[in-house]
């Protein structure tokens, strides 16, 4: 037992989580918070706006395993946070928020949670729906203990974000501090381990499959498993597609690729999809985005579907052979029961089909009559980058390009808003994932419009020193939005014209960073190229036409088999 | 898709605040519905048992148990099978009573049903009823004629039978 401050005991119980980052913006009732960081020496990051202090958090423990860390004020400073943290519980990412809160009691009682105090807000009613973990600290001495419970739940079985509100007096009362406690929860005993008999029915249809498919989502990422699904896809010369947020789970330059399947999905993928008559899901929840109208998804498949969650299996798609478990240990078995069974399929019919749509699809690849179509940008960036080269997006068209032209080989090299689909993550997400891989390239894929809602990081950008790249594809217009009015509402362009407003190189060079415009697919690899080298963040402004659609496309409310192309 | 009815769901729960808004809100977000829930304390002075009634189809309920399980201060959740518990609910029913005939009839109904005027005032009583909640549905339809003031339910609480029991460690 120590005697210390509420406040010295969190930023001891980060210490022994390995904290070494916080992105954060500081206020008033967390300032004893703040008043030990000046000097505890964990790096804190300013950010200048506390969505930002989120997505950054989001995007460090999507780059790099490790939970994100972020924290920000009571009040305004804690409603920020909230779509950052929407984001990542959509998209399954450990993010812990810290906020600071009014006091619990105080001499001046209406400075007190529950009188609607100055900069209260209800941030643990608020984000209930939107948190793993969330919790109010009443007294000091709980606060070792439910950090590490934070940090537990929020990385083990399906992660997800964990909030802890701290009012102010319980920052700066003092008492005995043990960090020794244990974590046992009675009600979160997150399941592993596959029940051997599932596994064994798994195993009994994946043999008798004659076109089996596997659908590979984000936990594949989240549990490692790239590995052992490479292993068994080869074993049983099974193709691969990958939902959004599976994307860079298997080598897209493998024979077995299909790339990702559902709205904006290869049509490789949504084509065997429903050819299939065993779909392999892993790590998947099955989103709308991914299969497309329901009654149409894989008609004649049998359905396996590994998750950690329980509650996604049987949410969305009624499965046949259902496995709670985490996807690197049940692939592992469902492969060593395979392994001695399977014979070498190398030439099965169900592999020929797969290389002849594949070999046709490719032939059809756009013919460019301009330079800076956004797929072909987007295929000269995969040729620049090196391949431990992470790319984060912004949401609409240029994520939807960039998922279906960037070929993306490694798992966590890939990072954009899935579920919740936050135009304004990428650039705060590309911040986060430099920080926790500096070593590694990082670039932003954005749109003008998405840029817009978080440009002002650039500041945090260049005042500390995290250089990444924005490639803005600017079509001075909400692309995605505008195609889908162009598509399905008789093209009345209502509320999506941008203005080409404002002048990004400009802009950028106001924040001391770097601004170049670029007119060719040349001076975009040359730029590029030079972005690389620099050492302050470079955002490169690709004017694009408004009239570009992103094909193919699936449309809502459509099967996968509804695919479109311009 | 199967038929929709009511299910009753029995989950044990840490006994601190927040956690009836954690379970209500989570019915609420995901768009079930609650038919009633009863809380209270149990054996155990840090657990309390939540009984939530459910309308819903097979596959609703199965997500309703699966969603309600991932809650860090739900313990322990289980559908309980409706031919071997017991459910009970009490409701609290104040009848206009003008003249002595009422009042006698009341007072036999409540009789023949096993309930109690639990209080009387000059124009009304209060009748004071126990069971199942299709016994109070009757006793409720039969005092409609009287005139029914204000009705005050419980919502449905239950066990299951036998030596059974929802063990926490």
């Amino acid at each position: 037992m120590v005697k210390m401050s509420g406040a010295q005991a969190l930023v001891e119980a980060l210490k022994r989580q390995n904290v070494e980052v916080i992105f954060g913006i500081v206020g008033g009732a967390i300032l004893p918070i703040h008043d030990v960081l000046y000097d505890a020496g964990i790096r804190h990051i300013l950010t200048r706006h506390e969505q930002c202090a989120a997505h950054a958090a989001d995007g460090y423990a999507r780059a790099s395993e490790r939970p994100g860390v972020c924290m920000a004020t009571s009040g305004p400073g804690a409603t920020n946070l909230v779509t950052g943290i929407a984001n990542a519980y959509l998209d399954s990412s450990p993010v812990i928020a810290f906020t600071g809160q009014v006091n619990t009691f105080s001499a001046n009682s209406s400075y007190m949670i529950g009188r609607d105090a100055f900069q209260e807000a209800d941030i643990i009613g608020i984000t209930t729906p939107i948190t793993k973990y969330n919790c109010q600290v009443k007294k000091a001495s709980e606060i070792p203990r439910t950090v590490k419970l934070a940090f537990h739940v929020a990385t083990t079985g399906r992660p997800g974000p964990a909030l802890i509100d701290l009012p102010k007096n319980v920052q700066t009362e003092i008492d005995e501090m043990d960090f020794s406690d244990n974590i046992e929860v009675r009600g979160y005993k997150p399941k592993t381990e596959p029940h051997p008999i599932q596994v064994k029915k798994a195993v009994k249809l994946l043999l008798e499959a004659k076109r089996p498919i596997v659908l590979a989502g984000g936990g594949v990422i989240i549990s490692n498993a790239s590995p052992e699904l490479l292993e068994l896809a080869e074993l049983l010369m099974m193709p691969v597609a990958t939902t959004l947020m599976g994307k860079g789970c298997f080598p897209e330059n493998h024979p077995l690729s299909l790339g990702n399947a559902g709205m904006h999905g290869t049509r490789a993928a949504n084509k065997l999809i429903l050819e299939a008559d065993v779909l392999l899901a892993v790590g998947t929840r099955f989103s709308d985005r991914t299969t497309g109208t329901l009654d149409e998804f894989c008609p004649d498949a049998k359905i396996i579907h590994i998750d950690v969650d329980a509650a996604e299996i049987g949410k969305n798609v009624e499965v046949d052979v259902p496995i709670v478990a985490e996807a690197k240990e049940t692939l592992r078995l469902i492969y060593q029961l395979l392994v001695h069974q399977s014979k070498q399929r190398g030439n099965s019919p169900w592999f020929s089909r797969v290389k002849e749509l594949k070999d046709q699809l490719q032939s059809e690849v756009d013919p460019c009559d301009c330079d800076l179509k956004p797929p072909l940008l987007i295929k000269e960036l995969r040729k620049i980058l090196p391949v431990n080269a992470i790319l984060t997006t912004e949401v609409g068209q240029n994520q939807m390009w960039a998922a279906l032209h960037f070929e993306t080989h490694k798992p966590r090299t890939f990072i954009s808003s899935g579920g919740l689909g936050t135009m304004g993550f990428g650039f705060p997400a590309a911040l986060g994932a430099k920080v926790a891989c500096p070593g590694c390239a990082v670039v932003d894929i954005a749109g003008d419009g998405s840029f817009r809602m978080t440009e002002q990081e650039l500041a945090c950008s260049v005042v500390e020193k995290i250089p990444v790249t924005v490639v803005v594809l600017n079509n001075s217009v909400l692309g995605m939005v505008a195609q889908w009015q162009r598509l399905f509402y008789d093209r009345r362009y209502s509320a999506v014209e941008l203005e080409s407003v404002p002048d990004f190189v400009k802009l950028a060079e106001a924040y001391g960073a770097q601004g170049v415009r670029v007119g060719s697919l040349k001076e975009f690899s040359e730029a590029m190229k030079k972005a690389l080298k620099s050492e302050v963040t470079t955002v490169i402004d690709v004017p694009i036409s408004p009239e570009e659609n992103v094909y193919p496309m699936v449309p809502p409310s459509k099967g996968l088999n509804g695919v479109i192309s311009g | 898709m199967s038929k929709e009815k009511n299910h009753i769901i029995s989950a044990i729960v840490e006994h601190k605040p927040g956690v009836l808004y954690t379970v209500s809100n989570l019915f609420r977000r995901r768009g079930f519905n609650i038919e009633s829930i009863s809380v209270g304390p149990t054996e155990q002075s840090d657990l309390a048992r939540m009984t939530i009634t459910v309308n819903g189809d097979e596959r609703t309920i199965e997500q309703v148990v699966k969603q309600l399980n991932k809650l860090i201060d739900v313990i322990k959740v289980s559908r309980l099978d409706p031919s071997s518990i017991v459910t009970r609910e009490l409701a609290l029913i104040k009848v206009r009573a003008l003249d002595s005939k009422v009042r006698s009839d009341v007072i036999n109904y409540a009789d023949i049903f096993r309930a109690r005027v639990v209080d009387v005032s000059s124009e009304s009583l209060m009748v004071e009823i126990t069971g199942t909640s299709d016994k109070i549905d009757a006793f409720l339809d039969l005092m409609k004629p009287f005139g029914v003031k204000e009705v005050a339910r419980t919502g449905i609480t239950a066990l299951s039978r036998g030596v059974k029991s929802i063990k926490i460690e």
